[in-house]
């Protein structure tokens, strides 16, 4: 007999109130429901989590690792784009 | 080899009656370790395993307190015999296929539920904090195993003919989870412990809201097995225990 594999879904967790979803792996799970519960069991036992998303994985669309060069090599030489380039003049005092 | 018996009143009896039924049902839960159909199963059963082994521990230690005979919850988990065991019988079988697994687990997590909900109104003040913990475990209990049966139940048809096989093994000790007898009795009315007839329309109402999901039809009423809640107990139970309690029998005292 032949099995179908179960779906794969993305787990996200948000430790603390105010703070974003994380993503923290991933889980195997015929459906959503089943999902969010074996993201309970496998990534909140330690007390880590106020809240899950999980996401079908097939729902992401990633870059390609290919593309990196040409997606995140030209902010390089574009420093001035921190905060930290600039001299703020003491006369500013607190921003 | 060491036995022990505790002296048995009304209280202790209840706190065995709970004690053994989760610690004998979470050896089995334990079982599937490293056994279950996939990784993410592996950790939810275990991870009920390790509630049940919880509840006990706080039972027995409380069970031992109540005694008074300078015994440890160790002792009461790994000093005695089946026949001092009060487990219901359904907890002792053995662990069967996942199918059969998820529905004992359902049965008696549908019973727990609303026991331990009424429990945390005891007049006891341990065995209400006790309760008020296990409620919350057990609605997780309920909760994962309940969808297991709805999508076994409705599944294909190898998971629909486990679930039919399973239903038709574990319904005669269904019976066992709503018994009373003088000692329960006697808790009740003085408000230590709910009544499990009288949450029994709970059960039913769980377990026909599942059923009617899952396409399962409740087996006509059959005979009802008894006895583990007095010590009369199956085959099964002797090969856990021993099992269980190899450690502490080949090594008295063992610590770690």
């Amino acid at each position: 007999m032949t099995e179908t594999p179960m779906p794969l879904w993305e787990v996200f967790i948000r430790a603390r109130t105010g703070l974003a979803h994380r993503h923290v792996g991933s889980v195997h799970a015929a459906d959503a429901e089943m999902a969010l519960q074996a993201a309970r069991d496998t990534y909140t036992r330690r007390g880590e989590g106020l809240s899950i998303w999980v996401v079908p994985s097939t729902a992401i669309t990633a870059s390609d690792p290919a593309d990196k060069d040409m997606l995140f090599e030209p902010t390089a030489s574009k420093p001035y784009r921190h905060p930290t380039f600039y001299t703020v003049p003491d006369e500013v005092g607190h921003m | 080899m060491t036995t022990i018996a505790v002296a048995e009143t009304a209280l202790t009896l209840g706190l065995l009656r709970l004690a053994d039924t989760a610690l004998v049902h979470a050896q089995r839960l334990s079982e599937w370790c490293g056994h279950a159909p996939m990784l993410e199963e592996d950790l939810a059963l275990a991870n009920i395993a390790l509630d049940l082994i919880g509840q006990a521990r706080a039972l027995y230690a409380y069970a031992a307190e109540v005694e008074g005979a300078g015994r440890s919850e160790d002792d009461l988990a790994y000093l005695r015999d089946a026949p001092q065991f009060r487990n219901v019988l359904m907890a002792e079988l053995p662990k069967g296929d996942f199918a059969f697994t998820i529905l004992r687990g359902f049965l008696l997590a549908a019973q727990a539920r609303p026991f331990w909900q009424a429990a945390s109104g005891s007049r006891d003040a341990t065995l209400a904090a006790i309760a008020a913990k296990a409620e919350k475990e057990a609605a997780y209990h309920l909760r994962h195993t309940g969808e297991w049966v709805i999508r076994l139940g409705d599944g294909t048809a190898e998971s629909r003919r486990r679930m039919l096989n399973a239903l038709a093994a574990l319904w005669p000790y269904t019976g066992e989870l709503f018994e009373t007898d003088a000692a329960d009795r006697a808790l009740i009315e003085e408000g230590i412990l709910p009544d499990p007839a009288a949450l029994r329309p709970h059960w039913d109402a769980t377990v026909d809201r599942v059923f009617a999901e899952a396409g399962l039809v409740r087996p006509a009423d059959v005979w009802m097995q008894s006895g583990g809640r007095s010590g009369r107990h199956t085959e099964h139970l002797g090969h856990l225990l021993a099992v269980m309690q190899h450690l502490q029998r080949a090594y008295p005292g063992a610590t770690w």
